[in-house]
């Protein structure tokens, strides 16, 4: 469950702007976090606090496989992404690294910026305490559920080796 | 029910008579790849987890390429961090600065990826080798950490677009203006979750150069591979290059394809995409005469053999506007030998162009060609977001190599024909 106010952006959503490359030197989270959206909005650093929740619109996280976006928007303090959908290098990095991401395209348009928002991400149930609207965001198939359960794909991968060796 | 080219790669990697679209699988991977960039980050999730060898050093391949030489001393950091790691794991495809080359000029070159296989590369251009017929994404540095681990990852079965090619490619028209022009069809989320199968009578006037460039930006139309029938021209780059056993796979004709795009080759024009997606494109007439400050000739997208070749018939015995910076950047070492034999060095040189060693560099603003505010590039890379070569209010414009080479000369987007 997480609560928080939204910023929101529209599509296509690059990696660029998350983070841009020539942050990729320092890849510490805490470093990046400093820059995370800062090409198409300064004052997000400035004022997001931990729980907000980041809305998108169509294809978020298009452009570079750099895992440093989903990272940067974690570390920066966001609780989740809602977008009406996802490029799919993002979606596997936010999966893999057990980042909550969640795909709905009517809380997507509805939402507005500055909305106060809670998910509860066991029943994908998104409510817009601003404006009393919900939603409901489509379920992880199950073998996605897994890795995230685990905590992300390395763990999953860990616990399953481990498994056929014994 | 059929399978496409892509379905039938990945049930035969996941050990299955046939998969569908939206199937989840495990599948056995031929080839995992990293940079300079993901590599640390993946080496990082690897020794966190618990993981102390990898797979099999003979199939993991790092190329230390996107900030080297090294830019600074961040940078140098990470690539001692991913160079420690490479020597201690005896990783058998290392590659470090003198060997380097951008990592998808590079790997097909050294034969190191063929015909069939399985592929994941923590770089979104990984999708370059579907132009050999094989099954190639790209994925972040968790996939690389779990490949290296491993030797499996998890996917998604993905359904497919066609897209039937027919016709001849006219002259100063190429493999990058055929995907422009599909980019701008089909938009940059066309393709999401989707493999481009490339397909029809024009594939086989294709040469393999245009093929990479092809699968290269199947990306940036969201897709997740792009794919190429495996023909005579396949097999004749691959003789000689790539040693291991490979399997030719060929879509059933009753394959399923969610969508058909026909591209007749006769009566594509030179195209651009304007700032700031790779969907807004135009031909290049309707853009001649924008003004420019900087060309930038190469990356994994176009700086192959054939990519300098034309930009350098297209430049020699002229100069480079004054006022343009036109930096040329071969993309392997290879390439950037057969440049010095071939003459092409001199031709650009005498141009008033400036030649570099093999790097990524300028296309994600690294280094190398970083632009200031207000200023504008024709690059024959692959990205135009906001802020891609530089400043937050620098632009690009993505054209072929004959198209940059023909703005370099002029100052401005322009046509080759035009001079």
């Amino acid at each position: 469950m997480a609560t928080g106010k939204v910023f929101k952006y529209g599509d296509n959503v690059d990696t660029d702007v998350i983070i841009p490359a020539r942050y990729l030197n320092a890849p510490d989270p805490a470093e990046l976090a400093k820059h995370c959206m800062e090409d198409i909005d300064t004052a997000y650093v400035k004022r997001v606090r931990p729980g907000d929740i980041m809305v998108g619109g169509a294809n978020f996280g298009c452009g570079s496989s750099r895992e440093h976006a989903p990272i940067a928007i974690r570390a920066s303090g966001a609780s989740c992404v809602i977008a009406a959908s996802f490029a799919r290098i993002f979606y596997r990095n936010a999966i893999n690294i057990g980042f909550p991401i969640l795909e709905c395209p009517e809380a997507a348009a509805a939402i507005n910026d500055g909305d106060t928002v809670s998910v509860d991400f066991d029943t994908g149930v998104i409510t817009d305490e601003t404006t009393g609207q919900t939603f409901r965001a489509s379920a992880l198939p199950p073998f996605i559920g897994r890795i995230v359960e685990n905590g992300g794909l390395l763990p999953y991968l860990k616990s399953k080796l481990d498994k056929e060796a014994e | 029910m059929g399978m496409t080219m892509t379905q039938k790669i990945l049930a035969a990697h996941a050990g299955v008579e046939s998969v569908r679209a939206g199937d989840l699988i495990e599948a056995k991977l031929d080839i995992v790849l990293g940079n300079d960039v993901t590599t640390p980050v993946a080496i990082d999730v690897f020794e966190k987890a618990g993981f102390t060898r990898v797979f099999d050093r003979e199939k993991i391949v790092i190329t230390l390429d996107h900030y080297t030489p090294c830019k600074d001393i961040k940078s140098a950091q990470l690539c001692a961090r991913a160079r420690n790691f490479a020597v201690a794991q005896e990783i058998r495809h290392f590659y470090d600065v003198g060997t380097v080359g951008i990592e998808h000029a590079l790997l097909p070159e050294q034969g190191i990826v063929g015909p069939g296989d399985c592929i994941i590369g923590a770089d979104s251009h990984t999708c370059t080798y579907g132009a050999l017929g094989a099954f190639s994404t790209g994925v972040g540095s968790t996939d690389m950490a779990a490949g290296m681990a491993s030797g499996e990852n998890w996917f998604k079965v993905p359904s497919a677009i066609k897209v039937t090619l027919t016709g001849k490619l006219q002259p100063y028209v190429s493999g990058k203006d055929v995907i422009l022009h599909l980019i701008g069809l089909i938009g940059v989320d066309g393709a999401l979750y989707k493999s481009l199968e490339f397909t029809g009578p024009g594939v086989a006037a294709l040469s393999m150069d245009d093929r990479f460039t092809i699968s290269n930006m199947a990306i940036e139309a969201g897709g997740k591979n792009g794919i190429f029938p495996v023909d005579e021209k396949t097999l004749e780059y691959i003789r000689g290059r790539f040693n291991r056993p490979y399997t030719v796979y060929e879509a059933d004709p009753d394959a399923e394809y969610e969508r058909e795009v026909v591209i007749d080759l006769n009566t594509l024009k030179p195209t651009v995409a304007l700032p700031h997606l790779p969907s807004n494109t135009k031909t290049v007439d309707e853009a001649a005469g924008i003004p420019i400050n900087q060309v930038v000739i190469g990356s994994c997208t176009n700086g192959r053999i054939s990519d300098l070749r034309v930009a350098a018939e297209i430049i020699r015995g002229r100069r480079v506007a004054d006022g343009v910076r036109c930096i040329v950047i071969p993309a392997t070492q290879e390439v950037y030998l057969q440049c010095v034999e071939e003459g092409l060095v001199r031709t650009f040189i005498e141009a008033g162009c400036a030649v570099s060693t093999p790097t990524c560099g300028p296309c994600l603003g690294g280094h190398m060609g970083c632009m200031a505010e207000g200023e504008r590039a024709v690059a024959t890379t692959n990205r135009n977001f906001v802020g891609r070569m530089g400043h937050v209010k620098s632009e690009v414009i993505l054209a072929s190599p004959a198209v940059a080479a023909a703005s370099a000369v002029r100052g401005c987007v322009a046509s080759p024909e035009s001079l």
